[in-house]
């Protein structure tokens, strides 16, 4: 019981959803206009609710005294000075519980929350995803090697586009005669990701297209039922 | 499992090499030029082809992580839309969005004085649900946005004064990420709506949308990386973020190339070894 | 102040930046603080974004100032408390009716966008006359895009075994995603690059005042 129900919510929504895409009159199409402002809201919660799991998994590794179990206490201590100043002052132009904080935000040149989004924040978010430019690097020299014909075309299209996007590619060819202009890097670049690239990816995003429906249509019919988790 | 099996030291070697070509020619820029591509000069005509008074949405779907490829499309788009007179709402399918959206318009405000927040730019800020936010974005996009980052009411924005949906607007232009971003445009303002859809993408993610620029015209142009970006600033004319980078961009790609290079030298090497080694005894 | 706080927050940037960049040289206490500290205040920045951005004005604003209007709008709060109910392991069973609700809306919505967006009108695209376009590249090119496309999807899709004929156009399919991935790898290293650009002009040009 504690499942058939949310099943059944789940083939009603599903049903009327796809019913007013068909049927855009009252009350199918109401009832899916009212079903995406719900949408949102509940959206809202779920991600409250990955925030609570985060200070739970945190705090019991702080009580159990895990390895690095002060690095989690950071965590912590980050997450509960971002809320409480944001809640304090507000973000942006929106005033928090203490107002505008029109004192703070003079000391400091914008209001705490914004002056720790610009600087720190936004410090550790692009630097964490540049060290992925190290490992590229270190796998451009450690995996990409000539192995096999299919391994050739990978590796040539590869060095043709890393040359072709640059200024540099450009450079390089740009002598080339008018008649040989088709192997002008620049162009030969966007040939390729015009047609070959966009093939393939076409064919990815058809094959993709009908897996999702199918499991969607899994889903709607209650075939699928993972998403509700275990029957405890 | 890789033939090279590369040691810490060559490993560093590599970070220290690559940390190298791109700090040299941001000090010592080269100045190569740049050529513009045909999907950077499909976006620009869509959004130039607009009349003056177009309203637009710009959809900041993207994190600091990767503004340093989508930040200078942001700001040259709306350059470019600001010059055309057109007017931007900015809205943001990732939380991060608002702000970034705020560091745009900053930046650009100060290019273009006379704009009025309210009348020709508005913020709406983070809602989250993807693809069945713009959906309801179809019906209203008061009911969506009831309110705007500064708390100010949808009806108080002389910006909105004919625009109810998401059919009212002349264009969508959305700079993403990852999911949800350009997909859910497309799905949903042009292929439902019919609004025409360009924007830029990251270019890990740039050619997975490639297939969307047909003769369905399902997405007009597409701005791919940092690249397309300078592309773009060299279209309206300017020297923005992204051109100055496009040195250093040449001689990393340069350096990765001959990282390409002598790996499989070593590893010709390494599976060649062993069959000569055969050979002599 | 406000200047030496800018100053400070410049430094601030600058010293995360670092702590960030010494895992290059190997794990240490400094890149964990600073992985730990970036997850917090990520988790932080999404908490108030959310109640500033979405639940303030969709919700209690709605509901505080116009509540005859939109007492329909406690039917989604009360499914969003539910949701939290996720958390008390008694009262788990309750998060299931707003994720069945969540996950039935988005199912529907994601098989009606797909099935236009990503199945029909892909498949319209890949059905034109290369003979009928005006250059002899588009023509050859769009050649290639039907055939790649096509063997593309045989290759995903098509289940008798392929041996024999029937091996060809998987062969094809192939090739064409070799090409795709060697692509992809490109826009990557492209990609990546870029973002360290970016790091690296903080650091030259706020931090060091080297460039302009």
């Amino acid at each position: 019981m504690k499942k058939n129900i949310p099943l059944l919510f789940a083939f009603v929504v599903g049903i009327i959803v796809l019913a007013s895409e068909f049927i855009p009159h009252r009350p199918f199409n109401s009832i899916t206009e009212t079903l995406q402002n719900w949408f949102m809201i509940i959206s809202g919660f779920a991600i409250l609710l990955g925030q609570i799991s985060l200070v739970r998994v945190n705090v019991s590794k702080i009580r159990n005294r895990s390895r690095d179990w002060q690095f989690y206490l950071a965590c912590l201590i980050s997450f509960a000075l971002m809320v409480i100043i944001g809640l304090l002052w507000g973000k942006q132009e929106a005033r928090g519980i203490l107002g505008q904080g029109a004192a703070i935000t003079a000391n400091l040149g914008s209001k705490p929350f914004d002056y720790l989004f610009d600087n720190v924040y936004i410090h550790l978010s692009a630097t964490m995803f540049s060290l992925l430019a190290f490992f590229i690097a270190s796998a451009a020299y450690r995996a990409f090697i000539i192995r096999s014909f299919e391994s050739n075309l990978l590796m040539i299209t590869g060095v043709i586009v890393i040359l072709g996007r640059t200024s540099m590619g450009s450079m390089l060819t740009g002598w080339l005669p008018a008649r040989l202009h088709f192997l002008h890097l620049p162009v030969l670049t966007d040939f390729i990701m015009q047609y070959p690239n966009s093939a393939a990816q076409r064919a990815i995003m058809i094959s993709a297209a009908l897996g999702i429906l199918g499991s969607s249509l899994r889903i709607i019919l209650g075939i699928e039922r993972s998403y509700l988790g275990s029957d405890k | 499992m890789s033939v090279n099996q590369n040691t810490q030291t060559e490993r560093r070697l590599i970070f220290l090499l690559l940390f190298i070509a791109v700090l040299v020619p941001l000090i010592f820029p080269i100045g190569w030029k740049t050529e513009v591509s045909p999907h950077a000069k499909m976006a620009y005509d869509m959004i130039d082809s607009k009349p003056e008074g177009s309203v637009a949405i710009l959809s900041f779907d993207y994190e600091p992580s990767t503004m340093t490829e989508l930040q200078p499309m942001a700001t040259a788009i709306i350059e470019h839309a600001w010059s055309k007179g057109h007017k931007i709402i900015a809205t943001a399918l990732w939380p991060q969005g608002p702000q970034v959206a705020d560091l745009a318009f900053k930046e650009m405000a100060a290019k273009f004085p006379d704009k009025v927040y309210g009348e020709d730019y508005v913020n709406l800020g983070y809602k989250p649900g993807g693809m069945v936010t713009i959906q309801a974005m179809g019906k209203s996009l008061k009911d969506v946005y009831p309110l705007d980052i500064n708390g100010k009411k949808y009806d108080d924005l002389p910006i909105f004064k004919n625009i109810r949906a998401l059919r009212d607007v002349t264009y969508a232009a959305s700079l993403s990420s990852g999911v949800p971003g350009i997909k859910e445009w497309i799905m949903v303002a042009h292929d439902v709506h019919s609004v025409p859809v360009t924007g830029g993408t990251t270019a890990v993610s740039a050619p997975g949308f490639l297939p969307y620029i047909n003769n369905q015209n399902q997405l007009y142009g597409l701005l791919g990386g940092l690249k397309a970006a300078s592309e773009y600033e060299i279209m309206i004319g300017t020297v923005g973020p992204a051109t100055v980078k496009m040195d250093a961009q040449s001689i990393a790609h340069l350096l990765i190339l001959i990282f390409i290079l002598v790996g499989n030298i070593k590893a010709w090497r390494i599976r060649h070894k062993p069959k000569q080694q055969a050979g002599t005894e | 102040m406000a200047e030496f706080m800018q100053v400070f927050g410049i430094w601030l940037g600058a010293f995360f930046t670092f702590c960030i960049y010494s895992f290059l040289y190997k794990d240490n206490p400094f890149y964990k603080f600073g992985e730990q500290v970036f997850v917090g205040l990520s988790a932080g920045y999404w908490l108030i974004v959310i109640i500033y951005d979405t639940l303030i004005p969709n919700l209690f604003t709605k509901l505080i100032f116009d509540f005859n209007n939109n007492v329909i709008l406690l039917i989604p709060a009360a499914l969003g408390v539910m949701m939290l109910m996720r958390v008390i392991p008694k009262a788990q069973w309750v998060s299931r009716y707003p994720i069945a609700i969540i996950v039935g809306t988005t199912a529907a919505i994601s098989m009606l966008r797909f099935l236009k967006s990503d199945l029909m009108h892909q498949v319209s695209a890949t059905m034109i006359n290369p003979f009928a376009l005006p250059s002899l590249t588009e023509k050859i090119g769009s050649i290639l895009l039907i055939i790649g496309t096509i063997c593309g999807v045989y290759f995903f899709y098509f289940s008798k075994k392929q041996e024999g004929v029937y091996a060809v156009p998987s062969k094809i399919g192939i090739w064409f995603l070799m090409i795709s991935f060697g692509a992809s790898f490109g826009y990557t290293v492209m990609a990546r690059i870029s973002l360290l650009i970016g790091r690296l002009e903080f650091l030259l040009r706020d931090w060091l005042h080297i460039i302009n």
